[in-house]
């Protein structure tokens, strides 16, 4: 219990010591998306009668912001210890690989969870931004939260160096939320996308958020809990499975 | 008694290429023991097996009779590491880094023991200071520390004075020496052969993955006949009854093996016949740096 409480810590010091980068930036990323996008598209888009695009497109962003970040948060982590080297300390201790898994997890969560809160409190101040039902909400950003910081173990236990990294961010992360309908509903779409968009997971997740935000959604939102937390249940046993087996950090 | 170290028919393969072929080693508690070998015969794949930062491709270890697989946690927790790379966690300062490694050992307060060693390695000053902004030599030492602060039994230093200079290295053993006095079972791999003389008790030599010697030092020096004598002599040529002599040549020295003292009579009278003169004459016993070349065989003769 120590041991992982040791590690979860020493997760959160890591990025909080920058946090500049690790939670500030991303929220003025964000912010930026939703000044260029509400204002170019506020007067032309309607997705939902009766909510303004701004509104539609907050809990999106918020989200889109959550999952990058718990992404980020876990995969560099690993990949940074593991190519400087001090990954050998965790190793060498009689850390459970169980403790392991929890523990980045864990601080991923709480940096994707920060973000989220910074761009929704943000929001705040310059939008009025419904939370019809809070809990739904959080209970998608934690699900969420958790698939993307099991898959950010993957891609850092998988990743040999940097540029693989940035190729599994750039080619499987960053299109799967991107398309995944933070900025329209997929309702708008040709049927063949429509089709795609709901073999996404990262689908799920942003609906079933949007749901908290204005309580209407695309699919059902126990639907969307379902199948979010079914992959998370595949990513995590994967997760610790590599982890167990050593796969790549024990030779 | 439990050994602190038990190897089992030990086997690492990398595809096709053999790194460990059938280990099998029996440390005891107290002990103070070395593994030597040259670059690339395995040295550090051995300890990472013990340590469980790689796996065996067959066989069995244990620290102090815990499995190294099965029962990692204790295992790990009766081992103290230090690793060959000089690695460290830009993050954090040396406090900071000792803190957290002792709560991954399930180790709450331990600022007492943490002092001791900080203070024991000469590193109080440097407590409060980043990982990043320390020497190589600092950081070495932290390493040390980062491996002691759950009091193991069985404390690993692989190459802990590679690239260290002389007043830290001799700081180093003097810290080791103290442990392995404390009770700790110290085993290392180094290539300074005259210190490994000098502070160990029993060593493994490692070729190419096999262990090709294991006794103590003293048997292993025993084990080899006679001495040699170095000469610096008036004429770089010798005549052709001295060139069938034993031996070597080394920077304008000449090494002549001896079997007993009453050669150098008989070394001596040649040279008087021949009118060469000594100009230099130094008689060397045999040490583990001979017994080191002499096992590893004259091509692999590079010690580092
Ligand atoms: N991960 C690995 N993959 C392939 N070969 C390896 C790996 N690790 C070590 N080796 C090989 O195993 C041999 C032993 O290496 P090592 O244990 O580091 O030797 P030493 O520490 O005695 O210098 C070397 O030939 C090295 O190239
Ligand atoms: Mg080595």
């Amino acid at each position: 219990m120590i041991g992982f409480y040791t590690l979860f810590y020493k997760e959160l010091l890591r990025f909080w010591k920058v946090s500049f980068q690790t939670i500030l930036a991303p929220i003025l990323s964000s912010l930026l998306y939703l000044l260029v996008f509400s204002h170019v598209l506020e007067t032309r888009v309607q997705v939902y009668p009766g909510i303004s695009y701004t509104s539609f497109l907050i809990p999106g962003l918020v989200i889109m912001a959550v999952l990058q970040n718990t992404f980020a948060n876990s995969s560099s982590s690993l990949i940074q210890s593991k190519i400087s080297g001090n990954l050998v300390f965790i190793l060498l201790s009689p850390l459970s690989y169980l403790e392991i898994f929890l523990a980045y997890i864990g601080a991923a969560v709480v940096r994707g969870l920060l973000v989220g809160l910074g761009v929704y409190g943000v929001t705040m101040l310059l939008y009025d931004v419904p939370l019809r039902l809070p809990l739904w909400a959080l209970l998608f950003a934690i699900a969420g939260s958790m698939l993307l910081g099991a898959l950010g173990i993957i891609a850092g236990i998988w990743s040999e160096k940097f540029d693989q990294l940035a190729a599994f961010q750039n080619f499987i992360i960053l299109p799967l939320t991107f398309l995944s309908g933070v900025f329209y509903s997929i309702h708008s779409l040709p049927s063949g996308w429509q089709y795609l968009s709901h073999l996404n997971p990262f689908f799920y997740i942003v609906d079933g958020l949007r749901y908290g935000f204005l309580g209407t959604s695309d699919i059902s939102p126990y639907f969307s809990l379902g199948v979010v937390i079914s992959c998370l249940i595949v990513i995590s046993w994967l997760t610790v499975w590599m982890l167990k087996s050593g796969y790549k950090i024990r030779h | 008694m439990v050994a602190a170290i038990e190897i089992h028919q030990l086997y690492k393969r990398y595809g096709a290429f053999s790194a460990l072929e059938n280990i099998n080693l029996s440390i005891y508690p107290g002990e103070f023991f070395a593994l030597l070998g040259p670059n690339g015969a395995g040295k550090t794949t051995l300890i990472s097996i013990l340590a469980g930062l790689t796996l065996a491709t067959s066989g069995h270890a244990k620290i102090m009779g815990h499995d190294v697989v099965s029962d990692y946690v204790n295992s790990r927790r009766n081992l103290g590491v230090v690793p060959q790379e000089l690695v460290f966690d830009p993050f954090f300062t040396v406090r900071e880094a000792l803190i957290i490694q002792s709560g991954y050992y399930g180790i709450r307060k331990n600022e007492t023991w943490i002092d001791e060693i900080l203070h024991r390695l000469d590193l109080t000053a440097k407590a409060d200071t980043n990982m990043r902004a320390l020497s190589g030599g600092m950081k070495r030492r932290v390493l040390v520390a980062q491996a002691l602060v759950h009091k193991p039994p069985v404390i690993i230093l692989d190459e802990p004075t590679a690239g260290v200079d002389v007043e830290l290295r001799q700081a180093l053993w003097f810290f080791i020496n103290q442990l392995n006095r404390e009770g700790h079972t110290i085993v290392l791999t180094t290539h300074y052969l005259e210190e490994a003389e000098a502070l160990c008790h029993r060593v493994a030599m490692l070729k190419q993955g096999k262990i090709v010697a294991l006794d103590s030092i003293r048997n292993l020096i025993n084990g080899i006949q006679g001495c040699s004598i170095q000469l610096r002599l008036s004429s770089e040529t010798l005549p052709p009854i001295l060139q069938e002599w034993p031996g070597s040549r080394h920077e304008g020295l000449h090494i002549f093996k001896i079997k007993d003292y009453f050669q150098v009579e008989t070394l001596l009278a040649i040279l008087r016949s021949e009118h060469i003169q000594v100009l230099e004459m130094q008689l060397q016993q045999p040490d583990l740096e001979e017994v080191f070349i002499k096992i590893m065989g004259a091509e692999s003769s590079d010690v580092s």
